[in-house]
């Protein structure tokens, strides 16, 4: 009987490596290895909490999007401040999304395994959000409650995120160090809106995902 | 550029194809261009991290680690990822993985396919052997989309369509979209593929992807895009089959850390690209119902088990060294007759077809070293490329012109005598080919044979009259004279 891929596959590697003789498991001898390599970069962050902060501002608003740092209090006010702004009637919001948001006025589809069909014809999508990256000005989403599976902020043109002041952290090492516990979570690293430069190297907002993105940061 | 996919195995020489391409002013234009505005966004973003060089060391010492281990890194991926629904298979070659990703769209009973760019697919000629069994592959990436749409094929790993400005765009758009009216700027463009696609992502059942990074550690796997036609393929479909060379696995998640920061940077100047999602097995609220990789080999355990050659695997297709190199900056990415084109694909072309074709493209380049000073994961290229010449050399027999050329110039430069005796040589030789320009400085203007290949495109000064050395031992024997 022929060899199967695997075997053949795994057997090539084994005959073309030039490890040296193997000490203890290969368990072992992989993890002490990588232990061992080199990680002279920054892995904390080198800023003060305000300036931080003010970085994640500054590089967001530098992606277009739209950012706003309010107070617990006044979430309420400034969704719906936002979503006039915006235009948008009609939005889809995930479950276990902090109810506050839900404000009078608007028309909230919750998401109970919404058709592609139906998530292209809502206006907006509100999702809160696991970590955000101030030096990338990245924000990233988990399959978590009020976080949603991935179509939910995709699909819709338009997504609000809430972002809380203790989820935002300097650097990406910092920030995979947050998402390490839940890393079999659908994960999705959002640095501002779907653009392409595609055509002679000229950023274009808005391809396929939500060509809008605005950001509520949380006291 | 023909629709007939890149093969390495029927592509002309690099020489030949490149001086086609040489006449193309406006792919050289358009080449340039991009490349130019790539360079300078890269430079910037990179030069505001002040442990970039570290971050650097990291990404090697991660991507060499990974090779040595591979077989461990892998059988665990294979694991973790079965562990989380996933289905594992390994392709030995091009043939296998093809046979496998068609047998599994026609498993799930799809007559299309929305795809994500992916290098690998297109190394294989996924396509053509899609089509071939009546299945239709719908590329979503806007470049490989007008790429598709062109009947062309791509130029660059990371912008496959840099090669084509906006009119040109605008001119296969008009054509294969229909739309007659569509406007040029590159908004109208991006809007047009939007509406093109938007109806494929909602009905189309199964998705194919390529894979940035496979996580043993998890089961996971990493995509990087920009447009979000990535996300559509790898969330909306009901199945997801994923291919991937086994080159593409990492140790953990904690590596993404420094290889979700090199790459960005590297590939399109960004600090963070638009969107990552990784993503692990199958999970019943968010996705594909069916998921599956396949671990393609096709001659990279043949790489991996050449010591010198191996660091070419450490690739993580950033195309940062396409951008900076002199040689595919006047080419463009077609002239290497593969999808892997620049100073990597000098490299990895060859090797891939385990040095049975593309021999000419180690040759491809003036060894200034420009590739490797960009490169996120400090691939030494040009250290690479001397190797592989070594080995087309010693392949073609010691017997060939150029071997036989370089052993008697070893001779000739071991010794005085002999080296003095050529020189006078060469100037006997020579006087036939030179003329004079009006200053009296000799020119030769055409050589015969291998050394043609030099005055094809310029001229060659002609010998002086006298050597330094000649020159110089004339003085000193002047100066003992009057110094007596």
């Amino acid at each position: 009987m022929a060899t199967s891929g695997r075997e053949e596959v795994l057997g090539r590697i084994r005959s073309a490596m030039v490890r040296g003789a193997e000490t203890g498991s290969r368990v072992e001898e992989a993890h002490a290895a990588w232990a061992g390599l080199r990680r002279g970069y920054q892995r904390s962050a080198r800023r003060e909490r305000g300036a931080v902060i003010e970085l994640l501002v500054d590089r967001l608003v530098d992606y277009d999007a739209q950012v706003l740092h309010v107070g617990r209090g006044e979430v309420a006010a400034t969704v719906a401040r936002m979503l006039t702004a915006r235009g948008v009637r009609r939005l889809v919001v995930p479950k276990g999304l902090r109810a506050e948001v839900l404000v009078p006025g608007f028309e909230f589809v919750e998401d109970e395994g919404l058709s592609s069909a139906e998530l292209n014809d809502v206006d907006g999508v509100i999702t809160e959000s696991t970590v955000a990256i101030a030096e990338t000005g990245t924000i990233v989403l988990q399959n978590a409650p009020g976080q949603g599976r991935r179509a939910v902020s995709l699909v819709p043109d338009y997504h609000l995120c809430l972002v809380e002041l203790a989820n935002v952290v300097e650097t990406v090492p910092e920030a995979m160090d947050r998402l390490a516990a839940t890393s079999a979570l659908a994960t999705t690293f959002i640095s501002g809106p779907s653009a392409t430069a595609d055509i002679e190297m000229t950023r274009i907002k808005g391809v396929h995902g939500p060509r809008f993105l605005d950001v509520i940061l949380v006291e | 550029m023909s629709g007939t996919a890149l093969d390495p195995k029927t592509a002309p020489t690099f020489p030949m194809a490149a001086r086609s391409m040489m006449g193309d002013t406006q792919l050289r234009k358009n080449v340039r261009h991009a490349t130019d505005v790539i360079q300078a966004k890269r430079a910037r973003v990179v030069g505001e991290m002040p442990d970039w060089q570290e971050l650097r060391e990291a990404g090697k010492q991660i991507r060499q680690h990974t090779m040595e281990h591979l077989d461990f890194y892998l059988e665990e991926f294979e694991r973790n990822c079965t562990k989380a629904g996933g289905v594992v298979h390994w392709a030995r070659d091009a043939a296998e993985a093809r046979q496998i990703i068609v047998g599994l769209v026609k498993e799930a009973g799809a007559q299309e396919v929305i795809k994500i760019k992916s290098m690998t697919t297109e190394e294989i000629q996924l396509n053509v052997a899609l089509e071939a069994e009546g299945i239709h592959a719908y590329e979503t990436d806007l470049a490989e989309l007008i790429i598709q749409l062109g009947h062309d094929q791509p130029s660059h790993i990371v912008v496959p369509a840099l090669h084509k400005n906006r009119q040109q765009i605008r001119e296969i758009f008009r054509r294969e979209m229909n739309l007659p009216e569509l406007g040029e700027s590159p908004q109208d463009l991006a809007d047009a593929a939007r509406r093109f696609l938007r109806e494929k992502f909602l009905r189309v059942k199964t998705g194919v992807s390529g894979a940035n990074f496979l996580i043993a550690e998890t089961g996971g796997v990493c995509v990087v895009e920009s447009e979000g036609n990535g996300r559509m393929c790898l969330t909306l479909p009901e199945t997801l089959i994923t291919v991937a060379g086994i080159d593409k696995v990492v140790p953990r998640f904690a590596d993404l850390e420094v290889l979700l920061q090199l790459l960005p940077r590297s590939a399109t100047g960004e600090r963070m690209n638009p969107y990552n999602s990784i993503w692990t097995g199958v999970d019943a609220a968010d996705g594909p119902k069916v998921f599956h990789v396949v671990l393609m080999d096709n001659a990279r355990t043949e790489i991996l088990g050449d010591a010198e050659g191996r660091q070419t695997l450490n690739c993580i297709r950033c195309g940062a060294c396409q951008n900076a190199c002199p040689v595919y900056r006047q080419t463009g990415g077609h002239a290497y007759g593969s999808v892997y084109a620049g100073p990597i694909g000098a490299i990895l072309t060859p090797q891939l077809q385990e040095m049975h074709h593309a021999q000419t493209l180690p040759y491809a380049s003036s060894l200034c070293g420009a590739c490797y000073e960009v490169c996120p994961v400090k691939i030494n290229i040009p250290e690479v490329l001397i190797h592989l010449r070594n080995k087309v050399v010693k392949q073609n027999g010691m017997l060939n012109a150029e071997a036989l050329a370089m052993r008697a110039m070893g001779i000739i430069f071991r010794s005085e005598r002999r080296f003095r005796a050529a020189q006078r040589m060469g100037r006997m030789a020579e006087a036939p080919l030179v003329r004079k320009d009006g200053r009296g400085q000799g020119w030769i203007g055409w050589l015969p044979g291998l050394l043609g290949g030099w005055t094809q495109v310029r001229d060659l000064q002609s010998m002086p009259e006298e050597t330094f050395r000649d020159w110089w031992e004339k003085r000193e024997k002047k100066e003992v004279t009057r110094g007596n």
